[in-house]
C-alpha cells in the first residue's frame, strides 16, 4: 500500500513535471514543419518561471472567484493526471474516479475557467466562455461514447481494468476501437484547443476560444493556467495511449517493468506530439459554426464504434 | 376526529398525519394574525419549518420501520380516508421535509420584505400546500389521494397567483390550473380502471386485482399522462415555464423541488405497487419520452433570458432524466434483471432527492436576487457576486451541483444512471441492447448542456459588470434567507460526498419496488454498484485530493515566489469607451444553441431598419409545440363552445323545450 501511494505520487509529480516538456516538443515540431527556427524544448519551463516571478495584475472589479479559479483548474488537472495510468497500472487513486468521473473532472475545470472568464465582464472573456462551452457540450458526449466502447469491451469503466484487458490479456483486434480512436483524436484536438477547432497561438478576436478566456490573466495565475493546459494535453495523450496503445504500461506490482514503461511512454508521447503538430501544420482552422460539424462527426464515429462492437464483437 | 386517530399511538403514519394537522393549525392560525405581519413571518414560518424537519425525521424512521396504516373517519359517510406509510412514502417524506425545511427557513426572510398583500392568506395556502403534498404521499385509497391531489393543486394555484393584479400572472395561473385538471381527470380515469368495477377504491384492493395486459396498459398510459401533466413531461410541460416565474420564489422552489416529485411518486406507486403486471414497451415509451423531455428542456433553458424561466426549463430537463431512469427501470424489471432495475431505481430516487435540494437552492437564490434588485431579466443584472457574496457563492454550489459536476450530488445520480446504461448488454431484446447505449449519449448531451446553461445563469447574473447602475445598491440576503440557502447547499454537498450512506438508506425503497437491492461493493468511502471491478467512485477521496493539491499549490507559489497583486483596469482592446452594456448578454450567450437547434423553436425577431432613431433589436425563442399543439386545441375548444353557444338564446321558452326534449329522449331509453 505504501509503495503504491509512493508510486502514485511519483507518477503524478512526473506528469506535472513532464507536461510542459510535451508542450515544448509539440511547439518545436511545429516550428520545424513551418520552416521556422525552433525554440528550445525547455521554453515552456522558462515561460512559466518568468510568469511566476511577475507581479499579478488583476482588474479592479475581479472577484475572489477570478483568483481562485487558476488553483482549482490546476488541482483538477493534477487529479486527472494522477488517475490516468501513464507508467504503472492500478494505483491507489484510480478507484476514486472511473472514466465517467474523469470526464467530470475535465468539466469541473472547464466550468471554473469559463466562469472566471466571465468575471471581469470584458466582452472577450464571455465570448470565449460561450464558445468554450459550445465546443465542450458537443465534445463531452462524444468522449463518453469513446469511453463506453472501451468499457463495453472490458466490462468495466475503471481505467486500470480497461488497460489490463487491452494490454495484458490475449491480443485481440477490436475494429470498434479503430473508430473510437479516430473519434478520440478529434475530441482531443477540440478539447485541447488545437487546430482545426481552435488555435493556441492566435489572439484574433474572430477566432480565439481558449485564449479569449484567459486574456485577463497574468503572472502566477496565467502560469498555473498554462501549466494546467500543458497537463491537460499530457493527460489526454496518456489517455489515448492507455486506451489505444497500452502495450508497455507496467502491470500492478511489476517494478521491473517500470524503466521500460518510462521509455515506452516517452517514445509514444514523442510520436504523438509529432503527429499532432504535423496534423496542425496541414490543416486550417475552421469557422466556429463548423466546429459542431467536426464534433458531430466525432460523435457519430464514437456511436459507430459502439454499434460495431455490438455487431462484430459480442 | 383527531383523538380517534391517535389511538394507535406508536404508528408512524399517525405521527405524519399529526404533522399535517399541525401545519393546518398553523395555516388557519395565520388567518387570525392577518394584521401582525412581523409575527406571521418571524413566528409562523419558523414553526412551519420545524414541522418540515419533523416530517423528514418521520420519513427517516419510516424508511426502516414496517409499513403502518390508519383509517380516518373524515370525508363522506362510508368513505373514510385510508392512510399508509411505507418505505416509498417515507422516502418522499424525507425529500419533502428536507427540502421544505430549507425553503421555509428562507421564507422567513423572504416574506418579511414582501410588498403589501394578504400575507395571512398566503401563509395559509403555503401550509395547506405542504399538508396536501404530505397527504398525497400518505393516501392509501383513490378518494383520499384525489382530495389531497386537488388540495395541492388548488393551494399552489393560489400561491402562484399571489401577485394576481398582474395580468400575465393570472394567465399563468389559469394555464397551470387547466393542465393540472386535465391531468387530474386522467388520474380519476386511471383509478377508475384500477378498481376494476368492484367499487372498492382502497389501494389494497387494487393491489389484489388481476388485470389483463390491455387494461393494465390503459391504466399505465393514463397514469403517465396524468402524472406527466403534473411533472412537466413534454408535451404537457407548457405550464411550468409560465407558473414558476409567476410564483414567489420560495413557492417556486417548493413546486419545482417537491411538487413535481409527488408526480414521480404517483407514477412509481401506480406502476410498481398497484399494478401487478408490467410490460416491456411501457419502459421503452417512458425512456423515449424522458429523453425527449430532457433534451427539449435543456435546449430551451439555454435560450431563456429570464432567470426563473430558465430554472423552470431546467426542471423540465431534470424530470426528463428522472423519467428516463424510470423507463430504464421498467425495461430491466420486465426483462427479469432485478439487480439492474435496482440500480436504475436507485439512480431515479437519488436524482429526485438531489433535484429537490439544488433546484430549491437555485430558486431561492433567484428570490434573493429579485429582492435585492427587483429584476428578473438577466439582461439587467450582472456583477452581483460583489454585492451579495453569500447568495452568489451558495448559488454557485447549486449551479455546480445541477451541472452534474463532481464531487457534488448531481454527479452521483448521473453517474449511477450512466452505469446502468452501460450494463444493458444482456437484455433479451437485441435491438434494445443497441439503442440504449446510444440513449446514454443523449443523457450525456443533456448533462453537458446543463453545464452550459448553468455557466450562463451564474455568469450573467453574478459575474461581470453590473448592467444597470441601480445594481450598485443591491443588498445582501437577510440572515434567515442565508440560513435556508446554507441548509440546501449543505444538502447538495453531503448528498454528493456520502453516496454510500445515502444508498444504504434508499435500499428499503428499492427492495419494496423492485424486489432487490443495490449491492455496494465498495466501503463507506467508495461507491461501487454491482462490483468494484466494474466501476467505482469515491467522492471524498476526490474532494480531498483536489483540496490538498489546491492548498499545496497555493502555499508553494507563495513560498517560492510571492503573492503580490496589482489592480488595474481590464484590457479594453484599445477602445476606451466600453461600458457594462457591451458585455455578453443572456441572449448572446444562448445564441449558439439557438442557431444549432433552431428547428425546435419558433424564433421571432424584430430588427431595426437603418434609419431608426432608437433602434431596438429583440428576438424571442418560443416553444414550437405551443403553436403546433396547443393553439389548434384551443381553437377547437373555442369553436365547439361557440357551437354550443348557439343553443343558448336567453329565452325561457327555448330552455323549457330543451328540458322537455331531453325528458322524452330519456324516457325512450328507460321504457326500452
Amino acid at each position: 500500500m505504501t509503495t503504491g501511494i509512493l508510486l502514485q505520487i511519483a507518477q503524478t509529480l512526473l506528469a506535472i513535471l513532464l507536461a510542459p516538456l510535451l508542450m515544448g516538443w509539440v511547439n518545436q515540431c511545429r516550428a520545424w514543419l513551418q520552416g521556422r527556427s525552433a525554440p528550445p524544448i525547455t521554453q515552456p519551463y522558462r515561460t512559466l518561471r518568468k510568469l511566476f516571478h511577475k507581479d499579478a495584475v488583476i482588474a479592479h472589479d475581479a472577484s475572489p472567484l477570478f483568483r481562485f479559479a487558476p488553483y482549482m483548474i490546476f488541482a483538477c488537472m493534477a487529479l486527472a493526471a494522477g488517475i490516468v495510468p501513464t507508467i504503472a497500472n492500478d494505483l491507489p487513486f484510480s478507484p476514486a474516479a472511473d472514466v465517467i468521473a474523469l470526464v467530470g473532472i475535465f468539466a469541473l475545470a472547464r466550468v471554473f475557467l469559463a466562469l472566471a472568464a466571465m468575471d471581469t465582464g470584458t466582452s472577450f472573456g464571455s465570448l470565449g466562455a460561450r464558445r468554450e462551452m459550445l465546443v465542450s457540450f458537443l465534445a463531452e458526449p462524444a468522449l463518453l461514447m469513446v469511453f463506453f466502447t472501451a468499457s463495453l469491451i472490458s466490462q468495466s469503466t475503471e481505467l486500470p481494468i480497461i488497460v489490463e484487458t487491452l494490454a495484458h490479456r490475449e491480443f485481440v483486434i477490436y475494429p470498434s476501437m479503430a473508430f473510437a480512436a479516430v473519434a478520440f483524436w478529434m475530441i482531443s484536438v477540440a478539447e485541447n484547443a488545437r487546430i482545426p477547432v481552435d488555435n493556441p497561438t492566435t489572439h484574433l478576436e474572430l477566432t480565439m476560444i481558449h485564449e479569449a478566456m484567459i486574456l485577463e490573466y497574468s503572472a502566477r495565475h496565467l502560469a498555473l493556467i498554462e501549466w494546467a493546459v500543458a497537463l491537460k494535453l499530457f493527460t489526454y495523450s496518456a489517455l489515448g495511449i492507455a486506451l489505444f496503445l497500452p502495450w508497455g504500461i507496467a502491470a500492478q506490482g511489476d517494478f521491473n517493468a517500470l524503466p521500460l514503461a518510462i521509455l515506452a511512454l516517452v517514445a509514444k508521447m514523442a510520436l504523438g506530439g509529432a503527429v499532432l503538430s504535423f496534423m496542425e501544420a496541414i490543416s486550417a482552422k475552421v469557422r466556429l459554426f463548423r466546429a459542431p460539424e467536426f464534433l458531430g462527426t466525432a460523435f457519430l464515429l464514437g456511436v459507430l464504434g459502439m454499434l460495431i462492437h455490438f455487431l462484430l464483437e459480442v | 376526529m383527531t383523538e380517534s386517530s391517535m389511538t394507535q399511538f406508536p404508528d408512524l403514519v399517525n405521527w405524519a398525519w399529526a404533522g399535517v394537522l399541525y401545519w393546518l393549525v398553523l395555516g388557519f392560525g395565520a388567518l387570525l394574525l392577518q394584521r401582525q405581519r412581523r409575527l406571521l413571518t418571524s413566528l409562523v414560518f419558523p414553526l412551519g419549518a420545524l414541522g418540515a424537519l419533523f416530517m423528514a425525521g418521520v420519513g427517516l424512521v419510516g424508511l426502516v420501520a414496517p409499513p403502518s396504516a390508519v383509517i380516518l373517519p373524515i370525508g363522506l359517510p362510508d368513505l373514510p380516508f385510508h392512510l399508509r406509510l411505507d418505505a416509498l412514502s417515507a422516502f418522499f417524506l424525507v425529500l419533502l421535509g428536507g427540502a421544505s425545511f430549507g425553503v421555509t427557513v428562507y421564507a422567513v426572510g423572504y416574506f418579511r420584505n414582501m410588498r403589501a398583500g394578504p400575507l395571512g392568506l398566503l401563509v395559509l395556502w403555503y401550509h395547506l400546500f405542504l399538508g396536501g403534498m404530505v397527504t398525497v404521499l400518505l393516501a392509501d385509497d383513490a378518494y383520499a389521494f384525489m382530495v389531497a391531489w386537488e388540495v395541492m393543486a388548488l393551494s399552489s394555484y393560489f400561491l402562484v397567483t399571489t401577485d394576481h393584479k398582474i395580468p400575465d400572472i393570472r394567465r399563468a395561473g389559469f394555464l397551470y390550473l387547466l393542465i393540472a385538471h386535465v391531468g387530474a381527470v386522467a388520474l380519476l380515469l386511471c383509478f377508475g380502471l384500477l378498481q376494476g368495477g368492484h367499487g372498492d377504491y382502497t389501494f389494497n384492493s387494487m393491489r389484489l386485482a388481476e388485470m389483463t395486459p390491455f387494461w393494465a396498459s390503459a391504466v399505465y398510459l393514463l397514469a403517465l399522462f396524468g402524472f406527466g401533466a403534473k411533472a412537466g413531461l413534454v408535451p404537457m410541460h407548457v405550464w411550468l415555464p409560465e407558473a414558476h416565474p409567476a410564483a414567489p420564489s420560495p413557492v417556486s422552489a417548493l413546486m419545482s423541488g417537491v411538487m413535481l416529485k409527488t408526480a414521480i411518486y404517483g407514477l412509481l406507486r401506480v406502476t410498481f405497487d398497484l399494478l401487478n403486471v408490467q410490460i416491456g414497451w411501457w419502459g421503452t415509451l417512458a425512456l423515449a419520452l424522458g429523453l425527449l423531455t430532457a433534451l427539449y428542456g435543456v435546449i430551451f433553458a439555454a435560450v431563456q433570458s429570464d432567470m426563473k424561466r430558465l430554472l423552470a426549463w431546467s426542471s423540465i430537463e431534470n424530470i426528463g432524466v428522472i423519467l428516463a431512469a424510470f423507463g430504464l427501470t421498467l425495461i430491466f424489471y420486465t426483462d427479469g434483471k432485478g439487480a439492474l432495475a435496482a440500480l436504475t431505481l436507485t439512480a431515479l430516487l437519488y436524482h429526485a432527492l438531489n433535484h429537490a435540494f439544488f433546484k430549491g437552492l437555485l430558486f431561492v437564490g433567484t428570490g434573493s436576487v429579485l429582492h435585492a434588485t427587483g429584476e428578473r431579466r438577466m439582461g439587467k443584472l450582472g456583477g452581483l457576486i460583489r454585492f451579495m457574496p453569500w447568495t452568489a457563492w451558495l448559488t454557485l454550489v447549486g449551479a455546480l451541483a445541477i451541472a452534474g459536476l463532481p464531487p457534488l450530488n448531481g454527479f452521483v445520480s448521473e453517474w449511477l444512471l450512466l452505469q446502468a446504461f452501460l450494463l444493458t448488454p444482456g437484455l433479451t431484446q437485441p435491438y434494445l441492447n443497441m439503442v440504449i447505449p446510444v440513449a446514454a449519449a443523449s443523457v450525456a448531451l443533456a448533462a453537458a448542456l446543463a453545464a452550459y446553461v448553468m455557466v450562463k445563469f451564474f455568469g450573467v447574473v453574478f459575474l461581470g459588470q453590473p448592467r444597470d447602475p441601480a445594481l450598485h445598491h443591491a443588498h445582501e440576503a437577510s440572515w434567515p434567507e442565508r440560513l435556508g440557502m446554507i441548509w440546501l447547499a449543505a444538502g447538495c454537498a453531503l448528498l454528493g460526498l456520502f453516496p454510500a450512506q445515502v444508498i444504504d438508506r434508499l435500499a428499503p425503497v428499492v427492495r419494496l419496488l423492485s424486489g432487490q437491492t443495490l449491492v455496494n461493493d465498495g466501503n463507506w468511502l467508495m461507491l461501487a454498484p454491482v462490483s468494484a471491478e466494474r466501476a467505482s467512485y469515491a467522492p471524498l477521496i476526490f474532494f480531498a485530493v483536489v483540496a490538498v493539491v489546491l492548498l499545496l499549490t497555493f502555499v508553494w507559489v507563495r513560498r517560492i515566489y510571492h503573492g503580490r497583486v496589482r489592480r488595474a483596469d481590464p484590457w479594453d482592446c484599445g477602445y476606451p469607451e466600453q461600458d457594462a452594456r457591451m458585455q455578453d448578454t443572456a441572449e448572446g450567450f444562448g445564441q449558439p444553441i439557438r442557431q444549432i437547434f433552431e428547428s425546435f423553436m419558433r424564433v421571432e425577431r424584430e430588427r431595426p431598419d437603418p434609419f431608426d432613431r432608437h433602434p431596438r433589436y429583440t428576438s424571442a425563442s418560443l416553444d414550437k409545440l405551443w403553436f403546433l399543439l396547443y393553439e389548434p386545441i384551443a381553437r377547437l375548444a373555442s369553436w365547439i363552445s361557440d357551437q354550443a353557444g348557439r343553443l343558448q338564446h336567453g329565452r325561457i321558452q327555448w330552455y323549457l323545450i330543451y328540458s322537455f326534449a331531453t325528458l322524452i329522449f330519456l324516457l325512450v331509453f328507460v321504457t326500452r
